[in-house]
């Protein structure tokens, strides 16, 4: 491949600078003349009637200035099924249920104000559990509906897996179970919702969505009786997203309820435990799976089904089953495949999208399968995967069409480093384990639209503004786009600003997910610079005397390819163009939509454009006293076309990879009849300095040749395998499989006191 | 009731009128504007809201205000020399790409001044330890440690 001055380099992180001094401004920081603050008041029970609401009181209390509750606000609702609205009239359905809010003189006032409202209620008896949901005679939580089942379609049929199950020479079966985890982003959610005299909105927001989410702010002043105005989204610095911002949530609608009741801009800001429980989380699910194979170890089929929490309120959870579809019908070479997903509503928070997008719940069950299939085979569980690695030019069951992939090469880079063949089966107490991932690389039609737009301007002394509609979520896009920019148009990555938090200034993207923003935004970006570089070559053609073709910009200098001695600064030319007469603007704009597929009504189609492929390897050692899993080295291996920046992607595996681990491990939202118990850093264990294990990333590079400069994306990717490869290896070490995510120390030693109980009989594959 | 308090806060003596029952966080965010210090819980458990409190990172959000009387404070805005020049741990956090949200980094950056202030040469174990009480959701910690040791190798 070839080396580039700018794409490939170690380039810091444009906003670093900023936000290791302190100067970046997040929503936390963000005060606006005359901004009152609000605070939500959530319901006291998971499912209740509201008998009454009483308000009189808070509403006395010196420095409050509106008080809202379901029952004196226009009927709206909200997400993906429009089933939730921001107040809550009748029933709530969760804890999370938002009863009544308050608009204050400070957040404080606003807190004791929630204190002085009188909320009457009925309980009434919860559903905690989808399988108990599903079962007849459960209580219906949503009036009008016939069942708790929400009637959505997921299923996935490719070929025939009942004819491949009776060819199968060897078929393993077994249930796994994945629990409910959160994003923990570091700053809390918020926003501040102001009107101006004609009743425009200006939302400061965290979004990860900022065009959805004016759609969606459109929407509801429509219903509020606000026709016609216009919504400007602008995104602060935002503390991390992880999908938690691929919604908008309630808080964000009663912050506009209450501006428009106060006539002054309000903030609405989570503390800890409201992130904790009033963000909507990677949902619970159980999965009965089924591989076969041949006596090669060829797979024949894989037979999924599914059951997803999806909580009480339906957002962009219900839809994941979409994603692990990837996986389950392209996670290597299947030709037989069977998926059933049912999502169910019961009386826990509701799910949304976390980084992977369902992809984790899916990999880990397809993956510890594997490994049983192939001890039930007698072969390497290793051979077994290379055998079935998906490879370049395959089209996979569910009409993938595969273009680079590296699958192999990550396999075989594990296998290596982690001294698989030296290792595998041979250490009591120790043992390793691997898994693989395959994630959308090249975007996701998951819209109508994958697409992103990129204006181009440069300014009389070659410094370029670039506007995206991309967000920066703390990921990297901001540095990518501006790499590739340089590139592109022969200049110094400083000289190169990017600007994209600002609907009124930005086009429009359909938002941060699915891996998708190096890739669609940096193609995007790429085409745009493509454009204005052609116009400043032809504008310098005349005065350097050289036809455009045999022209190139380097280091901000324009020059003949021919003879390097015609040359003139890129500043120079941009002013002739502005100050001569019938002068010209140096602008452009891309809007780049990449050609992959909606799912067509069987849910087949090309989903992305290209496939990001990996492997973990992972190396533990299993305390047999204490139940306690030590990693001892962990290698993860990412096929990602191109590393655009190979230190802020090694920054996307360690991150991603620390956040499997700890969804493999330790993370868990404990929810008792519908209330977390964990609802803080204490409790709720996600991973610190000290737990982090020596991890040695990857990079394979295959040169996507759709990618921008070859790259795909890698932002979800990192924590896909990460709890099968680690069940894989607590298996190889000690002889247990634990099937029930997290994998913790009590689980460990139930585990291994039930298999000593049992002698020593192998317990794979049954 | 307001009570009066003199400490040191970036090398500047400050003179102010405070409420008993503020943290040094609030204090720090909301009367002076300080914004560079973070609250990522209000309870003690991330670390976001790290100072330096006579030469020990302590957790602002639970440090009562009064506590600071005739103390000396640094904040993350007070790090940078007065020509504007970033601490070396700022730069190296630059360098090495142990920022990506940031959220969590002046914290971190707090927590890493205090140990290198204190002890020249930190072993690996000790940095992480030091930073044990700040979470990062991003990063996975490694380009943070890297960033401290290298700032350590250097001396
Ligand atoms: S804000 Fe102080 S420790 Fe979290
Ligand atoms: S960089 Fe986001 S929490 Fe550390």
């Amino acid at each position: 491949m070839d080396n580039f001055p700018v794409v490939g380099q170690r380039i810091p992180k444009r906003d670093a600078p900023q936000k290791v001094t302190g100067s970046a401004i997040y929503i936390q920081d963000l005060k606006i003349p005359g901004m009152l603050y609000g605070k939500i008041l959530y319901s006291k029970y998971p499912h209740a009637r509201i008998l009454a609401i009483d308000t009189s009181r808070a509403e006395q209390l010196p420095g409050v200035k509106a008080v809202i509750t379901g029952y004196n606000i226009p009927p709206f609702k909200f997400g993906f099924f429009k089933d939730n609205p921001p107040l809550k009239s009748g029933k709530v359905l969760s804890m999370r249920d938002e009863v009544a809010a308050v608009a204050a003189t400070s957040p404080e006032i606003a807190e004791e104000a929630l204190e002085m409202i009188q909320v009457e209620y009925e309980e009434l008896p919860g559903i905690f559990d989808p399988i108990q949901a599903m079962q007849e005679g459960a209580p219906i939580l949503h009036e009008g509906l016939k069942s708790n089942v929400l009637k959505l379609p997921w299923r996935l049929i490719c070929g025939d897996v009942d004819t491949a199950k009776k060819e199968s020479h060897c078929i393993v079966e077994d249930t796994f179970s994945t629990q409910w985890v959160t994003h923990c982003c570091l700053g809390t959610s918020g926003c501040v919702a102001s009107f101006d005299i004609n009743n425009n909105l200006t939302m400061y927001s965290n979004t990860q969505i900022p065009y959805l989410a004016q759609r969606d702010y459109i929407d509801a002043l429509n219903v509020f009786g606000i026709k016609n105005r216009k919504v400007r989204v602008i995104q602060c610095i935002i503390g991390g997203g992880f999908g938690s911002k691929l919604d908008t949530y309630a808080y964000e609608y009663i912050a506009i309820l209450l501006a428009l009741k106060t006539r002054k801009p309000v903030k609405v800001l989570f503390t800890r435990e409201e992130e904790f429980i009033a963000t909507s989380p990677r949902q619970s699910t159980i999965t009965k799976i089924s591989h076969g194979c041949t006596k090669e170890g060829k797979l024949l089929f894989r037979e999924m089904e599914m059951i997803l929490d999806n909580g009480a309120y339906t957002s962009w959870g219900a839809t994941t089953p979409s994603v692990m579809m990837m996986p389950i019908s392209s996670l290597y070479k299947v030709p037989n495949v069977k998926y059933i997903a049912k999502c169910v509503y019961t009386n826990n928070t509701y799910s949304q999208a976390m980084r992977g997008y369902g992809n984790p719940q899916a990999t880990f069950a397809i993956e510890s399968s594997l490994d049983q299939l192939a001890e039930k085979m007698g072969m390497d569980s290793y051979e077994l995967r290379l055998i079935n690695a998906n490879e370049p030019g395959e089209i996979t069951p569910q009409n993938f069409k595969v273009t680079s992939c590296g699958m192999k090469e990550c396999i075989e880079e594990v296998a290596k480093r982690i001294d698989w063949k030296g290792k595998r089966g041979k250490d009591k107490g120790r043992g390793v384990g691997m898994a693989s991932l395959i994630h959308v690389g090249g975007g996701a039609r998951v819209y109508k639209s994958d697409g992103c737009g990129t204006i181009i301007k440069i300014d009389d002394y070659g410094k370029v503004d670039v506007f995206t509609g991309a967000s920066e979520i703390g990921q990297g896009s901001e540095t990518v786009i501006a790499q590739i920019v340089a590139e592109v148009l022969g200049v110094n990555v400083e000289d190169v600003n990017v600007i994209n938090n600002d609907t009124d200034v930005c086009p429009w993207d359909v938002g941060v997910h699915a891996s998708r923003t190096t890739f669609v935004a940096g193609n995007s970006a790429l085409g745009a610079a493509k454009k204005i570089k052609e116009q400043i070559l032809e504008i310098a053609s005349k005065s350097i005397g050289e036809a455009p073709e045999h022209l190139d910009i380097q280091k901000g200098l324009i020059f003949s390819t021919k003879d390097k001695e015609k040359n003139t600064p890129l500043g120079k030319v941009l002013r002739n163009a502005h100050y001569s007469t019938g002068g010209k603007m140096l602008m452009a704009e891309y809007f780049y939509d990449p050609a992959n597929e909606n799912f067509d009504k069987d849910f087949k189609g090309n989903l992305s454009v290209s496939y990001a492929y990996g492997t973990h390897g992972v190396e533990v050692e299993v305390d047999r006293d204490t139940g306690r899993v030590t990693i001892l080295k962990y290698i993860a291996a990412h096929d990602v076309g191109r590393a655009i920046n190979p230190m802020m992607l090694e920054g996307q595996i360690y991150g991603g990879g620390l956040m499997g681990i700890g969804y493999a491990l330790s993370e868990n939202m404990n929810f008792r009849e519908g209330r977390l118990m964990n609802p803080n850093f204490l409790d709720y264990k996600m991973l610190t300095a000290k737990d982090v294990p020596p991890v040695e990333p990857v990079i394979v590079e295959t040169n996507d040749k759709d990618g921008p400069f070859g790259a795909k994306g890698i932002g979800e990717p990192g924590l896909v395998p990460t709890a099968p490869a680690i069940a894989n290896a607590i298996y190889d070490a000690v002889g247990i499989r634990i099937k029930d995510l997290p994998i913790t120390p009590e689980k460990i030693l139930k585990a291994l006191k039930e298999k000593e109980k049992r002698g020593q009989s192998g317990e794979e594959g049954k | 009731m307001k009570k009066e308090i003199t400490f040191i806060l970036n090398q500047e003596e400050v003179k102010a009128e405070v409420q008993p029952e503020w943290t040094l966080l609030y204090f720090l965010r909301e009367v002076l504007g300080l914004t560079g210090t973070k609250e990522g819980c209000g309870y003690g458990e991330c670390g976001a809201c790290t100072v330096i409190v006579d030469g020990k990172a302590i957790n602002s959000c639970l440090y009562p205000i009064l506590e600071v009387e005739g103390k000396s404070v640094t904040t993350i805005e007070g790090i940078i020399s007065r020509d504007g020049e970033l601490h070396d741990l700022q730069k190296s956090f630059i360098e090495h790409g142990a920022v990506q949200c940031g959220f969590c980094t002046p914290g971190m950056i707090m927590s890493a001044k205090a140990l290198i202030d204190e002890k020249e040469k930190p072993t690996v174990d000790e940095i992480r330890h030091t930073i044990a009480g700040n979470l990062c959701r991003c990063t996975g910690y490694v380009k943070i440690i890297d960033a401290i040791k290298s700032v350590v190798d250097r001396r």
